[in-house]
Formats: structure tokens, C-alpha cells, sequence
């Protein structure tokens, strides 16, 4: 009989098309937890200074979004919040201007310096808002530029050589004005919420609140908090992202008791009671802005500015900018995003919005 | 239907503006630090040196504790890395420690291949971290960062100069971490070798072009101190864990009959310096440092040798999207061809198969052909001999009736003799 075929050709045939598997990389040991009774002083807490000190040195970026129908007081706002005249306001328009036929997204920086600090601010306006007589969709140019800014950063990051620091021009926040009915939220403010509150930070605020008393504030404040929670509309700080404990019930006192803020606006100051400060006058008296029992602008000032600033940032980045990135990525089938020949087979970046996870 | 019509208006140039009032986001570096005080922090360390050279000892006294790694022999037979992780904590801090160190180094006999494991184990926590940036679904932020943020490398007290071994190693790794060359147990220097020796070290390390890190001289506040420990690099340490009474404190120090030499004591080494420069001012950008240097290269090199590319040759912004498109068609294709060579070499086995069964089976229907065609002629055979057989016994029966008639005509003339002889012939026929 003839000899049988060799069984060693297929055999290495086959080991060419399997890859060789590659070497894992060396993870470290479960960490063995030392005891905190050094011998002496070590350190390591210097690492707090020196965090500091960078941070200090390359400055901040902060970027707030205000929507809301004109005449609620947003450009108002925003100055009072940062004290200074960074949104013009639209009584300055020239009367010829009309309000504009479509949202516009106007975006102005400036650079604010305090305590050693350098933030550069960022404040996006959207005239045209709700102010048409069909206003559908009109949250769909709001929602497609913060989609651009997210884009634009992932553009970045996906390059071979990056830049040492991107620069960030994504959404941190979002106010949104609710107007002061005292009824309930309107439609419009229901839909835009619902839309947006899954791709950026959302805080409702209630403008204009010297329309209200007491009594009325705290009811319409209940009302509004119902009609979020009955739409699953999650504003920040969302529910979903404490991370502990301390988190959790500092934040639950936010949502349930302060939240949305009641505010007052004003750039100009009047004197009381011997010291100059900001309000509105008016024939039955001068309203503090910065005073609690009057309104709840001194809450929103530190919620957003003194305490929760830097959370608002990691929030957009961590979670926010990762869900885009992801539903990007998957979109592509894997591939990172970029427009070429190959743009019109494979699926560019939506002209409409996304379709949100439901 | 509101259509889109975005009108951005960036200011380009940013005006800075006065601020009328206390705004209060100066407390943002503070919220920045409680975060990442909350997170934690990582710092990895990679000790590079001979055995025996005091690498251990260095670090239980550079973090006050003992870490207890029990001390290796000189009989490795190769150059691998251990590493442990710990979890320290002072006042609020807590940081997450891995020390990394080399075993074996330097003890075998061809040490052409030493510094390999070393680069490999670099480059596999790069990789590590490259992959998780590249997942789609990703938790950077809560990502153990493993890579090597500063590397101790340890030069034997010789006096003279550094060694070979040193030279290549550390050119080796210039490019992918912080190197921070120091004089182990200086102890046995003396005070003016050890200026020689430094000056020695320097120099080489110029001349060969390898790049050791240097204290960061940009801030104002650390120029001028990290300006003048640049100039006592390489650092001479000495280490120790036990606690002597010196004066009327107790103290870190060796003692020696001819006298004590105090850890802390920057008269007596450098060992203050090291722990000022590497904790207490710069923790913070070697971490940088490894992140936006050392990582980036890697990072661009890995991206640019998988074939992607920011500019093609004509300088306009080529896609990652089109590269990854061509690498993918490319990969397909390649799966396609040797899915074709192997259905062509399946297909020319089975054939040779059957090749060979029909030769076997011709070559049975032959044997068969040939089996028969004896059958046949042993047939024949045997027949013609049947009837040669037959004939006799034909012949031999016509014989015996004459031969009977003529006996039975003869028997009535012949009598008795005839008889016998009858009987006789009867006998003889029977033996026939």
C-alpha cells in the first residue's frame, strides 16, 4: 500500500492562522492595606498642594447654556450670577432687530479671573426659543450644537498626535427659565426637558420670581417637582450618579426641597439699610437679590459656582461625553467617527438628533 | 418648523472681564482636590538595580513602613519584575502605592537580554491603559492606573564609573519613563569620591545622550529649589529601617564600629533630597509627565505603526475612519485567500485519495483475473486427467470380459488348474 499523506503540512497550516496569543499585561497584586501608624511623616498629603498648584496654573474652562423664552431674564441672570457683564442684553437690541425667525446658538467667552483663579466662561444664549408661533422642534438646533461640541472633542481625543490639552467647549450646564404661571409647566418646557435631559445637565429654574409670594412659590415649586418625576425627567444632580452616601443625602435635600430655584436677577444696586446691594425697586419695596427670604438666588450662586462647578464638569465628561461616545463608536460599528470618501456609505454624523435611549 | 440656523459667535479674543463682586469660584481648585482626594491617587514605582543593592530597604525607609519582600538570591536564571501594591494612607490622603522591582538583574552570566523584561513590562502597562481608552465602553476614571510614573535606577558604589549594563539599560528606557539615577549604599564612598563619581556619572550619561528627568523649573515656586537638587543628581542614598539613639532621639542610621551614619542627615547622603524631590515637591508631574509625554509617544507610535495616520502625504487630514475601512478590507481579503488555499488543498488531498483507492482496486481486479485464470488451467488439468484415468479404466474392463470369456470357454476343457489359476488372477485383480 502507499504511504498515507503526512498530517503535518495541515497542522501547520493551521497554526499560521491562528494568532499567537498575546502576552497578558502584569496586574498588580490585590493591594495589601498598611496600616496608617507610620513610622513618621512621609508626605504623601503634599500631593493635595501640588495638585493645587497645576490646576491653578493651566485655568479652568466652564461653559453654561441658558434657555428659555426671551424676556424671562436669562442675559440677566448670567451677569448677576458672574457679576459682571457678560451676556448683552436683549433690551440693548436695537428695535429693528426683531426676535429672530429661527433658534440661533450664540456663544461668547471671557475670561474671569479670582483668588488666583482663571476660568474662561462661556456663556451659550439661545434667542429664539419658544418664541415662534409653531415652535416644534425647536429644541432640535439645541440639541444637534451640544452634539457638535461632543463631536468635536471626540475628533480630538481620536487623533494620533494630541494636544496636551484639549480644548473643551462641551456643555457643563444647562438653566433652563421656566415661566413663573404659577400653574404648571407648559408643554414646550415638558418636551425640551425630556429631549435634553439625557445629553446634558439640566437645571430648572423658576425666572422672574417676585411675581410670586410665598405660599405660591413653595405650591407651584411642589407642582413643577411632580410633573418632572410623573415624566422621568432627571435634572441634575441626577439620582443615578451619587456616588456615596454623603452624596446622597446632601443631593436629596437639593432635589426635594430647593430645587428648581426661584430667582431674581438684577445688575443694579440700591441702598439698604446703609449697605449697597443688588436688587429691583419697586413702589412696595426693594427686592435683595442676594437676600434668602427675598429669592433664591444666593442657592443657585453657590449650588453652581461654589460647590458643585467642578461635579458639574466631571459629570458632562464621565458620563454625558462617554454615552456619546459609545453610541458614536457602535454607530460606526466600532470605528472612530470621521467624515471622507467613505462619509457617504457609512452612517456620518445624524442631522437630526440622535436617537436618545428610551 | 424651526429649521437649524446656528450662529456661533466665539469670541476669539476673549476680553477678560472685572468681576463687581465676590463670585466664589475660586473654590474651584478646592472642589478639584476633593474630588480626586475622594478617588484616591496612584503612584507607581519601578526599582531597577543589581540584587543586593538595597532596592527594598530603600523603600521601606523612603514610606516608613516595612514592606516585606523577602530578599532574593543571586541564582535567577533570568531578569523578571515583582510587583506590589499597597494602599497607604496619611491624614485624608490615600494613595495607592506599587513598587515594582527587578529580580535577577545583573546576575547572569550573558546579561545581553536584561533590560528586555523591563521594557516589555513598561510597554504592557501602556498597552494596558491604551486598550482601556480605546474600549467603547469605558470607566477611565475609575481605572487603576498602572503605569510606571518614575524609575529608581540603582548604580553600584564602584567609585570609578557606571557600567556597561547601566549605560544600556538606561538608554533603553530614556524615552519611556522617568529615570532618576541614584547612588546605592553611598555609604562606602568616601566624600570627595563621591563628588568624582558623580561628576563621572554625569558626564557619561551626556555623552551617551540618555535623558534622565529633570525637576521641573517653570513654577515659580519649586524653580528654584528643583534648579539646585538638578545640580546633586544622581542622588547618593543610603537606607536603613533600624532606629539607633542618637543623641536623645531616635534616628534611622547604620552603625559601624568606626562610627554612625544617619539617614536623615543631608551631611551624610542624600536621602532627604530623594524623599523631598520624589514625594513631597513632584509626585504630582512625574505623574503628568508620564501621561502627556511618555504615554503619548507610545500611543502614537502604536497608533502609527497599526497604519493610521492624522495627514496623508499631501497634507490633507486623512480619516481614521478610511484607514480602518482599507485595514479591515485588507484583513478580510487576507481571511479570504487563505480560506481559498486551504479549500485548494482540501480539495488536492481528496483527490490523492482517490487516486490511490483506484489503483488499489485495480490492482485487486487484476490479482483476481489472474487467481482465476489458474483456477482454469488447474481445471483443465485435472480433467484431462480424469479422462486419461477414465480411458484405462475403460480399456482395462473391455480386457477382463475377453479375458472372462475366454476363461469361461477354456474352464470347461481346463478343470481345477484353471481354477487356481482364476483364483489367482482373481487375487491379482484385487491388488490392482
Amino acid at each position: 500500500m502507499s504511504k498515507g499523506f503526512p498530517e503535518t503540512r495541515t497542522d501547520a497550516a493551521m497554526s499560521e492562522l491562528v494568532p499567537e496569543p498575546r502576552p497578558k499585561p502584569a496586574v498588580p497584586m490585590k493591594p495589601v492595606s498598611i496600616n496608617s501608624n507610620l513610622l513618621g511623616y512621609i508626605g504623601i498629603d503634599t500631593i493635595i498642594e501640588q495638585m493645587r498648584k497645576k490646576t491653578m496654573k493651566t485655568g479652568f474652562d466652564f461653559n453654561i447654556m441658558v434657555v428659555g423664552q426671551s424676556g424671562l431674564g436669562k442675559s440677566t441672570l448670567v451677569n448677576t450670577l458672574f457679576k459682571s457683564q457678560v451676556s448683552r442684553k436683549a433690551a440693548s437690541w436695537n428695535r429693528e432687530e426683531k426676535i429672530p425667525k429661527t433658534v440661533e446658538i450664540k456663544a461668547i467667552g471671557h475670561v474671569i479671573e479670582e483668588g488666583g483663579v482663571k476660568m474662561k466662561l462661556t456663556v451659550i444664549d439661545t434667542p429664539g426659543f419658544g418664541d415662534q408661533i409653531n415652535n416644534e422642534n425647536c429644541w432640535e438646533p439645541i440639541e444637534k450644537y451640544i452634539n457638535e461640541q461632543y463631536e468635536k472633542f471626540l475628533k480630538e481625543e481620536v487623533n494620533i498626535a494630541r494636544k496636551k490639552r484639549i480644548p473643551d467647549t462641551r456643555v457643563h450646564c444647562c438653566l433652563y427659565f421656566i415661566s413663573p404661571t404659577g400653574h404648571s409647566l407648559r408643554p414646550l418646557d415638558l418636551e425640551f426637558m425630556k429631549h435634553l435631559s439625557k445629553v446634558v445637565n439640566i437645571i430648572p429654574v423658576i425666572a422672574k420670581a417676585d411675581t410670586m409670594t410665598l405660599e405660591e412659590k413653595t405650591e407651584f415649586k411642589q407642582r413643577v417637582r411632580k410633573e418632572l418625576e410623573v415624566n422621568g425627567i432627571e435634572f441634575y444632580p441626577q439620582k443615578e450618579f451619587d456616588e456615596d452616601l454623603e452624596d446622597k443625602t446632601e443631593n436629596d435635600k437639593i432635589r426635594q426641597e430647593s430645587m428648581p430655584f426661584a430667582v431674581v436677577g438684577s445688575d443694579k444696586e440700591y441702598q439698604v439699610n446703609g449697605k449697597r446691594l443688588l436688587g429691583r425697586k419697586t413702589p412696595w419695596g426693594i427686592i435683595e437679590v442676594e437676600n434668602l427670604n427675598h429669592c433664591e438666588f444666593a442657592l443657585l450662586r453657590d449650588f453652581v459656582i461654589r460647590t458643585h462647578l467642578q461635579d458639574l464638569k466631571e459629570v458632562t465628561h464621565n458620563i454625558h461625553y462617554e454615552t456619546y461616545r459609545a453610541k458614536r463608536l457602535n454607530d460606526n460599528g466600532g470605528l472612530p467617527p470621521g467624515e471622507g470618501l467613505l462619509g457617504t456609505v457609512l452612517p456620518p454624523v445624524p442631522a437630526s438628533p440622535c436617537p436618545t435611549a428610551e | 418648523m424651526a429649521t437649524t440656523d446656528i450662529a456661533r459667535q466665539v469670541g476669539e479674543d476673549c476680553r477678560t472681564l472685572p468681576l463687581a463682586g465676590h463670585v466664589g469660584f475660586d473654590s474651584l481648585p478646592d472642589q478639584l482636590v476633593n474630588k480626586s482626594v475622594n478617588q484616591g491617587f496612584c503612584f507607581n514605582i519601578l526599582c531597577v538595580g543589581e540584587t543586593g543593592l538595597g532596592k527594598s530597604t530603600l523603600m521601606d525607609t523612603l514610606f516608613n513602613t516595612k514592606f516585606e519582600v523577602e530578599p532574593t538570591t543571586h541564582t535567577q536564571p533570568g531578569v523578571h519584575l515583582q510587583s506590589n501594591t499597597y494602599d497607604l494612607q496619611e491624614s485624608n490622603v490615600g494613595l495607592k502605592l506599587t513598587i515594582v522591582s527587578t529580580v535577577g538583574f545583573g546576575d547572569q552570566i550573558n546579561k545581553e537580554d536584561s533590560y528586555k523584561p523591563i521594557v516589555e513590562f513598561i510597554d504592557a502597562q501602556f498597552e494596558a491603559y491604551l486598550q482601556e481608552e480605546l474600549k467603547i465602553r469605558r470607566v477611565l476614571h475609575t481605572y487603576h492606573d498602572t503605569r510606571i510614573h518614575v524609575c529608581l535606577y540603582f548604580i553600584a558604589p564602584t567609585g570609578h564609573s557606571l557600567k556597561s549594563l547601566d549605560l544600556v539599560t538606561m538608554k533603553k528606557l530614556d524615552s519611556k519613563v522617568n529615570i532618576i539615577p541614584i547612588i546605592a549604599k553611598s555609604d562606602a564612598i568616601s566624600k570627595s569620591e563621591l563628588t568624582k563619581f558623580k561628576i563621572k556619572i554625569t558626564s557619561e550619561l551626556v555623552s551617551n545622550g540618555v535623558q534622565i528627568y529633570q525637576f521641573p523649573t517653570d513654577d515659580e515656586s519649586v524653580a528654584e529649589i528643583n534648579g539646585t537638587m538638578n545640580a546633586h543628581l544622581p542622588f547618593a542614598v543610603v537606607g536603613s529601617t533600624e532606629e539607633l539613639k542618637i543623641g536623645n532621639k531616635m534616628m534611622k542610621a547604620r552603625q559601624y564600629p568606626w562610627g554612625t551614619v544617619q539617614v536623615e542627615n543631608e551631611a551624610h547622603c542624600d536621602f532627604v533630597k530623594l524623599r523631598e524631590m520624589l514625594i513631597r515637591v513632584n509626585m504630582e508631574d512625574l505623574r503628568e509627565q508620564t501621561h502627556t509625554r511618555h504615554y503619548e509617544l507610545y500611543r502614537r507610535c502604536k497608533l502609527e505603526e497599526m497604519g493610521f495616520k492624522d495627514t496623508d502625504p499631501d497634507s490633507k487630514p486623512f480619516s481614521l475612519q478610511e484607514t480602518y475601512e482599507a485595514k479591515r478590507n485588507e484583513f478580510l481579503g487576507e481571511l479570504q485567500k487563505k480560506e481559498e488555499e486551504m479549500r485548494q488543498m482540501f480539495v488536492q488531498r481528496v483527490k490523492e485519495k482517490e487516486a490511490e483507492l483506484k489503483e488499489a482496486e485495480k490492482e485487486l481486479h487484476e490479482k483476481f483475473d489472474r487467481l482465476k485464470k489458474l483456477h482454469q488451467e488447474e481445471k483443465k488439468k485435472l480433467e484431462d486427467k480424469k479422462k486419461t484415468l477414465d480411458d484405462e479404466i475403460n480399456a482395462f474392463k473391455q480386457k477382463k470380459a475377453a479375458a472372462e470369456l475366454l476363461q469361461s470357454q477354456g474352464s470347461q476343457a481346463g478343470g481345477s488348474q484353471t481354477l487356481k489359476r482364476d483364483k489367482e488372477k482373481k487375487k491379482q485383480e484385487a491388488l490392482f
